[in-house]
């Protein structure tokens, strides 16, 4: 499921996918497949277009050019109650006049099925998404973390061959997040239905996504699992919005060396020519601290000027001639700071490992 | 970016995709369409035949503009434009001032008895426009028991036409200030205070811009109101022309039809500008709306509260006294001589204006209104908003529902004697019966019903529609389950609205009606007419009963309402 083979058929086609509002472009030319059974997640900064592409998805807003085929079958122009997708909303909508119970089976009871097959329905979804007693319930006396649940609950009832997500956490506050995070990429694993989920959240994402679509100004900047985007960011966008990054404007200098002034640092520049102006990138996790003077290959003398504590790990700020006026972090164990007795004003020499580089062209 | 795709069966790039419409959408397009047929036929097809009949002479030859030729060539008529508009002006100043300062004591200070006060200012609502010219001749006619007070003035006139025009548009636009007052942000005041800005700095640095765009608009609405208001200058005007009087005496007096429609044109075209500009200026308002505003809490301060209390009292107490004197008079046997009380006067059917059948069919007319109204209106407004695509269908929709408010009673009422008497017409069947006089009214208020509606659907969250698609559950199902009950309580506004409405209006039907739809209101009309003064103010005041009863009957209803349904409002 991590590494859907190129050989295996789509779920979901979706091909040079356009979509317009007037003059401005929200979708340009947006071509993805999303296999069965999988957790895709949508992540991209908000107004990037994240929600116009699950709304086209969804045939709720239909795109302006391009194609989507679910299951073979091609469902472009269909409206949204000829397609096959349950669908949640960051504000829930959930249906103020009815109960939990008449919520969840708002679908269900179109469809000819009895009375009892319906609460049987309803029982079940309510104990899956952990809210069995509160069917008698009406949403404005449920919390929000509670009250999602039931959109979800609802979304399920159909047995929807898709289900489709947006920003479902973003109303709650941290602790509900985290906890309803699980709870959902739990719930689509053992129910395995497709899903598209959408968010701003990097976390988000990272924890919860088979794959992840990272999208910017409209179009699909990288498309992978959490560990490929963190890994081998494609582009410097996608290296800045997941996780963090530090960057370093550089020159290759030769291949496999770039120069940072008259610093010169080993890395991978293949996809580069000599002389091209390009950006070093290097996670603060990566960076090490040795015990040398700095005249080691890929080493550099720098003065800590602060430490933020972050628990488990301390952010390092630091300042050297070589990086000139960019902000350099680095990411220091607690053992490795107590070890090397590291206060702000001490000096120290800091490695970035030649395999760790990533360089991309200037922004 | 591109990996997963493969170019073999990707797309003709710009190839426009349609989307099909579902089955639901096509029902929901054509109700809108019926919706709007039913609009084309009560306000649009009317209108223009009465546009067309201003260019014909009475032989029904085209004529061009001659009609208006001959208007503006006809000093008399040409004045009364000119009386219109300046009455109009002075009334619309008088009114924004006084409900300003009302508006402000009742969201802005702490004032003593606020319920009271707000209470008291929607008495004007409830009875006919003609009720204050009614009174006003009791209080200064020529036997009135204030007329020295006028030193040698006539009543009979614009002073007349002034003061009943100010009393009975005064609560319009005490409720848009209202209105605008409450939207202000209180975080404006706390800021201003913790710059030690001056009381009155503060007032014209903020309150005044904050509540501007609802001063103007309140501005419009009074204006449009008394331009083409027919009621007060009937009874009151004597021989002092308008516009709107006009209009009634070139097609009841002179059977001038033509030239009827000519002054109908001249009144519907500030109406309309009046109207758009009122429009524009209202979408500013609403985006000072979205703002999340933190409600003002006035604090205390004894001067001033007492002199908003006193002003307040003021104005209340001219109410008291127009509506208390139209009530005096119904109950007296014989002004001046014999002020002995008497139930005689409510004994109408001895009266030439209209008997107790009148007010029959008024309750009838009005409660046909309010329930068929309020269901096209609802419909009609739920399709705009909720159907999806479409998007010049549900425009030319939107600007159909927006059309009546700038049409002038009186003028709708005249294109109905052009429409729908002609024999030709496929709907002539209807003239002269009940169902023309609820369909005039239901348009006649169309576009605040409308307004209303769709403010309460646009509180909804949009997304139970595509909830409800992806469900595949039919529209009309979650209409049904879900947005009705959800909007109960604004559908019972906008019934309560159409009823009062339907109770008073006296200028659409004054030219519809039959002998044997004889209206309460009409009656009024026609019993001043026939100098029935107390028979006058008896039927004013039965008009006035029902619609208080009608509106408490509402409170009642909408707080039990909400009673019930507490449980899913609130947390
Ligand atoms: N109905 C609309 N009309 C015009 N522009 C829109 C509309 N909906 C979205 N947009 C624009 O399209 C862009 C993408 O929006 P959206 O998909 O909602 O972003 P997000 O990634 O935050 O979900 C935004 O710049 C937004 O302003
Ligand atoms: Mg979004």
């Amino acid at each position: 499921m991590n590494e859907p083979a190129e050989s295996k058929k789509p779920y979901l086609k979706i091909r040079a996918l356009t979509k317009n509002f007037g003059e401005f472009v929200a979708l340009k030319d947006i071509s993805l497949d999303i296999f069965e059974s999988e957790f895709v997640c949508f992540l991209g900064p908000s107004g990037c277009g994240k929600t116009t592409l699950l709304r086209a998805i969804a045939g709720l807003d239909i795109q302006t050019a391009g194609s989507i085929e679910q299951e073979g079958r091609d469902i472009s122009g269909l409206p949204p109650s000829e397609r096959d997708f349950g669908i949640v909303f960051q504000s829930y909508a959930l249906f103020p006049n009815l109960t939990v119970t008449r919520n969840v089976a708002f679908g269900l009871e179109n469809r000819r099925m009895s009375r009892d097959k319906v609460s049987s329905r309803v029982t079940e979804l309510l104990s899956l998404v952990g809210l069995p007693d509160q069917g008698d319930k009406y949403p404005a006396q449920l919390s929000g973390g509670q009250q999602q649940r039931v959109a979800l609950a609802r979304a399920l009832a159909t047995s929807p061959g898709l289900l489709l997500l947006d920003e479902p956490l973003s109303a709650l506050d941290a602790k509900v997040r985290a906890h309803l995070r699980l709870e959902i990429k739990d719930l689509q694993r053992r129910l395995a239905v497709t899903t598209i989920m959408v968010t701003h959240d990097q976390e988000e994402a990272l924890t919860m996504a088979d794959r992840i679509v990272v999208m910017d100004h409209g179009v699909i900047e990288q498309v992978g699992t959490p560990r490929d985007i963190y890994n081998r960011p494609s582009s410097a966008f996608a290296a800045e919005f997941i996780g963090t990054m530090n960057f370093l404007e550089a020159t290759v200098s030769a291949s496999g060396e770039v120069s940072l002034g008259d610093h010169r640092f080993r890395c991978d520049t293949s996809d580069f020519e000599v002389g091209s102006k390009i950006t070093l990138s290097i996670r603060p996790e990566d960076i090490v601290v040795d015990e040398g003077e700095g005249n080691q290959q890929n080493t550099v003398m720098a003065d800590v000027r602060y430490i933020e504590f972050l628990g488990s790990f301390c952010r390092l700020g630091l300042d050297s001639a070589v990086f000139a006026d960019s902000d350099v972090r680095a990411d220091l164990s607690i053992h490795m700071m107590r070890d090397r007795d590291i206060d702000a004003g001490t000096r120290i020499s800091v490695c970035f490992p030649e395999n760790l580089i990533r360089i991309f062209a200037l922004r | 970016m591109t990996t997963l795709m493969d170019t073999v069966d990707q797309p003709s790039l710009g190839a426009r995709v349609k989307q099909r419409i579902s089955s639901d959408e096509r029902v929901m397009r054509v109700c809108m369409g019926i919706i709007a047929l039913f609009l084309l036929v009560a306000v649009v097809l009317p209108l223009y035949s009465m546009m067309a009949k201003s260019m014909e002479d009475r032989d029904g030859a085209f004529v061009g503009l001659a009609n208006f030729a001959e208007y503006f060539s006809t000093p008399s008529l040409f004045f009364s434009g000119i009386n219109s508009l300046a009455i109009s002006l002075l009334v619309t100043f008088i009114v924004i001032v006084t409900a300003f300062i009302y508006a402000y004591a009742l969201t802005r200070t702490c004032m003593p008895f606020k319920w009271f006060f707000r209470l008291i200012a929607i008495v004007p609502l409830l009875t006919p426009s003609l009720l204050s010219g009614v009174s006003l001749v009791y209080w200064f006619g020529n036997q009135g028991i204030a007329k020295d007070m006028l030193f040698g003035e006539t009543i009979y006139g614009p002073i007349g036409i002034i003061i009943g025009s100010t009393y009975w548009v005064f609560p319009h636009a005490l409720m848009i200030v209202i209105t605008a007052l409450s939207i202000t942000d209180a975080r404006l005041y706390e800021a201003a205070a913790a710059l030690r800005t001056s009381a009155i700095r503060t007032f014209f640095k903020v309150t005044l811009p904050g509540c501007k765009y609802g001063l103007i608009s309140a501005g419009f609405v009074v204006f449009i109101l008394v331009f083409t208001d027919f009621g007060v200058p009937k009874v009151i005007g004597g021989n002092f022309n308008m516009l709107a009087t006009d209009i009634y005496k070139q097609v009841i007096g002179q059977q001038n039809f033509q030239m009827g429609a000519v002054v109908s044109v001249v009144l519907l075209v500030p109406a309309v500008i009046a109207f758009t500009v009122d429009r524009l200026v209202q979408r500013k308002q609403v985006a000072l709306l979205s703002a999340r505003a933190v409600p003002l809490e006035p604090k205390p301060d004894r001067r001033r509260d007492m002199m908003m209390f006193c002003f307040c009292s003021f104005v209340a107490l001219l109410i008291i006294l127009m509506i208390g004197m139209a009530q005096y008079a119904a109950l007296i046997k014989f002004w001046p001589y014999n002020l002995e009380f008497t139930l005689a006067n409510y004994n109408f059917d001895v009266a030439n204006g209209g008997g107790w059948d009148a007010y029959h069919n008024s309750i009838k007319m009005a409660s046909f209104t309010a329930f068929f109204g309020t269901i096209i209106v609802f419909f009609g407004a739920y399709l705009l908003e909720k159907g999806r695509g479409f998007a010049i269908g549900r425009g030319v929709f939107h600007g159909i529902a927006m059309l009546p408010l700038a049409v002038p009673g009186m003028v709708l009422g005249l294109s109905y004697i052009f429409f729908f008497n002609n024999p030709d017409n496929p709907f002539n069947f209807i003239y002269g019966t009940m169902t023309i006089l609820v369909v005039s009214t239901i348009a006649h208020f169309y576009t605040v019903s409308h307004l209303t509606a769709v403010t309460a659907l646009k509180q909804m969250d949009d997304e139970f529609e595509s909830v409800a698609a992806s469900l595949k559950t039919p529209f009309y199902k979650t209409f049904f389950k879900v947005t009705v009950p959800v909007c109960l309580p604004a559908s019972l506004d906008i019934m309560i609205y159409l009823f009062l409405n339907a109770m008073t209006t006296v200028s659409a039907v004054v030219f519809i009606y039959s002998s044997d739809t004889q209206l309460a209101s009409v009656a009024v009309l026609n019993m001043d007419d026939q100098g029935e003064l107390p028979f006058a103010a008896a039927m004013a005041m039965m008009i006035a009963y029902t619609c208080a009863t009608a509106r408490l009957l509402h409170l009642l209803i909408t707080r039990k309402l909400l009673r019930r349904t507490q449980a899913w409002r609130h947390r």
